[in-house]
């Protein structure tokens, strides 16, 4: 401890080097910051899926569809304990880009699939209830201003009523939160039983499954006696973990997860080098000093941790402000207004970045410590 | 004039001296080079793949057709038409003919699930029922190995940038889809443009496989000229027995690529931003070393009688050529490492798979070195300032 104002002292020695080192330090944790919470926007639920949900889609895609019927075969299916079906409505709010999903569904089955989904008492006892009710995740209904008791038009694009019309009003009868951070709560949902009077065409079809299971360790022997069942059927069905579903699903865009590594890794290996330039720059300059130091009696180990000391100072300081900053700006909400699903930066990518600040450090300081510490005293004296 | 003259003289005998000593500054100039290399390159990856998505959009429409779907429709994918509509809008004025009837092919748009080779997932990979007209609307597409599909027949042939991106598609392997087996037949080339991601069979025996009746999707149809457009759309949005959206083709790609283009511009531009401020203080330190290695020197110099200025031109001429250097490799480094590089997203308009290159063009190099030159102004502008400051009696004495 009684080497810090050593440390500090050094530090101060050229102030503008040291702020500058420490500014690019804290661009690259800035950087670090922001797109960790980008990944994790994409790779939104992968994380939060139930490992006992699996979901169940028609073979060929998802765009098939699946009939309403398989609901009570599924329901009796050994290890399945609840069944859920939804559908994709795809409309439109006012304008293509603001989209927002929304799904026909059975009301209580949703709530017992997804305990996620909080909803007051009140709200609860409506959206179980009144068929003409729809509710509506905290997200939307921030991002839209959507209160309860109002009255919300939809566009169907894919789905129309009975009347030829594609215009669908929807009562917003419940918003509901999720119960821990993370939890999607972009979508809104409707009553399933209302959407199928109402439609066209299509009556007793339904997207896609959501089963809950008994055993999650059980789920390769329940999705294969799930397809089993009904293959060789018109629509054959295909069974996955939400998880690996939710990850297939993420990765349509693209492999986000190895852009974002490869960025990050640019962006390290270039902020490195010019750290460690720094470093060895200013150990260069104070050859004389350190043989100083060393004459005095301060052993090799000691100056290589001092040397090594200072750079990790520099790392850190300039990794928690950029990491801090990173932080604050997310707080404010995410770039693309309401488009990604969540935008936080997890306590977990916290932990890494501040482990990757003080592992530049020690990079970055440790060929110029060694050098410090080899030092001869008579040599780096002689030299000026 | 001769002052002038003079002046110029000086910067130029300054700024030679200047970069003959830059070999002895090797390391720090080198550090200023990769870290400004490094922003470069990411900067002109990042945007090189919105441009290969956005080029592929905006070659795939030609102006001479049409695509028409459901009014109401924003894709292919959510349309219908009845096979009425499919031969009225065949018939409709400025439709060109050949041996075959109009130049128009009603198509079926749907979507199968392969894996992805890049990540072992399933993905959403468009496959496209033709009409026997389809390669008369798209003259671009050509069989690069194989055979077309025969009418009637489950057979499927493969675009290029699907047959690169996703597993099972070689010729002679099955896929089994709808109800029955499908064999690949050939692979076909379609320009770079959306096609190529696309798998494509017989309309005809994709209906019954997809129990589609006697529906299709969208009808693509090839006009006289590009100005016959007007006529075609005003005579389809006229009839009272059709309920329409006609578009030419070109529009309705440039339309679906916005999207996900904004979104890569906006973020890799957002990176690149961040990445060169940083870089920017990593030049301003190797130059502020730069100078402080030259104390000696400089302060000679201007105690002969050189001015300030030229001193001041000559840093600045070396963190620029630095910067344009680092601009160049980041840019090659770039080039050779992704020009040509093929992916696939999503394109969340049409919920299916685009294969696509990234492109490295010419201009996007260009941005990289200007960005380059904007980080070398900056990061030498200060130090600079610095070096024609500097007093000459104290930094002459300096060691």
């Amino acid at each position: 401890m009684k080497y810090l104002p050593l440390v500090w002292r050094n530090l101060l020695r050229r102030k503008t080097r040291t702020t500058f080192t420490v500014l690019s330090i804290v661009v690259a944790f800035l950087l670090f910051g922001i797109l960790a919470a980008l990944n994790m926007a994409f790779s939104m639920g992968v994380e939060l899926a139930g490992n006992d949900r699996l979901v169940i889609t028609h073979k060929v895609s998802i765009i098939q569809l699946l009939p309403e019927s398989y609901a009570a075969r599924l329901a009796t299916t050994p290890g399945v304990v609840d069944v859920l079906h939804q559908t994709y409505f795809g409309g439109i709010y006012q304008r293509p880009s603001n989209f927002f999903m929304q799904c026909p569904v059975q009301p209580e089955q949703l709530l017992t699939l997804y305990p996620e989904y909080v909803l007051p008492e009140d709200q609860k006892k409506a959206w179980l209830t009144d068929r003409t009710c729809a509710i509506v995740g905290r997200h939307t209904a921030d991002r839209f201003g959507f209160k309860v008791g109002d009255r919300v038009p939809i566009q169907g694009t894919i789905w129309r009523k009975k009347d030829g019309s594609s215009s669908w009003e929807f009562n917003i009868c419940g918003i509901y939160d999720g119960d821990k951070k993370g939890v999607d709560t972009t979508p809104l949902f409707f009553n399933y039983e209302y959407f199928d009077e109402a439609r066209q065409f299509g009556q007793g079809q339904v997207g896609w499954y959501v089963i809950r299971i008994d055993d999650p360790a059980a789920a390769p022997q329940i999705a294969e006696r799930i397809d089993a069942q009904f293959a060789n059927s018109f629509a054959e069905t295909k069974t996955t973990t939400e998880k690996a579903f939710v990850q297939a699903f993420a990765k349509q865009v693209g492999d986000i997860g190895a852009i974002i590594r490869g960025i990050v890794t640019a962006v390290f290996f270039t902020i490195l080098l010019v750290a460690a330039n720094t470093m060895a720059q200013s150990v260069r300059e104070r050859t004389s000093e350190l043989a100083v130091l060393k004459t005095l009696g301060y052993s090799d180990g000691l100056v290589l941790a001092l040397v090594l000391l200072e750079s990790c100072a520099i790392a850190v300081l300039g990794g928690a402000i950029g990491l801090g900053l990173a932080w604050l700006l997310i707080q404010g909400g995410d770039p693309t207004r309401g488009m990604l699903p969540a935008f936080f930066l997890p306590t977990a990518d916290l932990v890494r970045g501040a482990l990757f600040a003080l592992a530049l450090g020690i990079v970055a300081g440790i060929m110029p410590a060694v050098q410090a510490m080899r030092l001869r005293i008579v040599d780096a004296l002689r030299r000026t | 004039m001769r002052v002038l003259l003079g002046w110029l003289s000086q910067v130029v005998v300054v700024t030679l001296l200047n970069l003959r000593t830059l070999g002895q500054r090797v390391t720090s100039s080198l550090v200023a080079v990769v870290g400004i290399a490094g922003v470069v390159a990411v900067f002109v990856a990042v945007l090189s793949m919105a441009e290969g998505f956005r080029k592929t959009m905006a070659t795939t429409g030609s102006p001479d057709t049409a695509i028409v779907m459901r009014s109401g429709a924003d894709s292919e994918m959510v349309s219908i038409l009845g096979i009425d509509d499919v031969r009225l809008i065949g018939d409709a004025a400025g439709v060109r003919r050949n041996e075959k009837g109009p130049v128009a092919s009603g198509e079926l748009f749907v979507i199968v699930d392969l894996l992805k080779k890049s990540t072992a997932t399933a993905a959403n990979v468009p496959l496209r029922g033709v009409g026997p007209n389809a390669f008369a609307v798209r003259p671009n597409v050509r069989i690069v190995e194989g055979r077309r599909f025969e009418t009637g027949r489950n057979e499927v042939i493969v675009g290029r940038g699907a047959a690169g991106q996703f597993s099972g598609l070689e010729i002679g392997r099955t896929l089994k889809f709808g109800q029955g087996e499908w064999t690949v037949v050939g692979i076909f080339d379609a320009g770079g443009t959306m096609s190529d991601s696309e798998l494509w069979c017989d309309a005809a025996v994709l209906q019954p496989a997809y129990r589609r009746g006697n529906s299709f999707q969208t009808v693509y149809a090839k006009l006289e000229s590009p100005e016959a457009f007007t006529r075609f759309k005003d005579a389809l949005t006229t009839d009272p027995r059709l309920n329409l959206k006609v578009l030419r083709e070109t529009d309705y790609f440039a339309e679906q690529s916005q999207m996900v283009s904004t979104l890569i511009t906006t973020l890799g531009a957002g990176i690149a931003l961040l990445m060169g401020i940083g870089a920017i203080f990593g030049a301003l330190n190797t130059m502020y070393s730069a100078v402080a290695a030259r104390t000696r020197e400089i302060a000679t110099l201007r105690a002969l009688g050189f001015g300030g200025g030229p001193v001041v031109v000559s840093v600045m001429v070396e963190s620029l050529l630095l910067a344009l250097v680092g601009g160049a490799i980041g840019g090659g480094l770039a080039y050779a490492g992704f020009n040509g590089f093929q992916t696939s997203t999503i394109n969340w308009q049409t919920f299916s798979q685009v294969a696509f290159a990234f492109a490295v063009t010419p201009g996007l190099i260009a941005a990289g070195i200007v960005y380059a030159l904007v980080m070398g102004l900056l990061g030498g502008l200060l130090p600079a300032v610095r070096a024609a400051r500097l007093p000459i009696v104290s930094a002459l004495r300096e060691l």
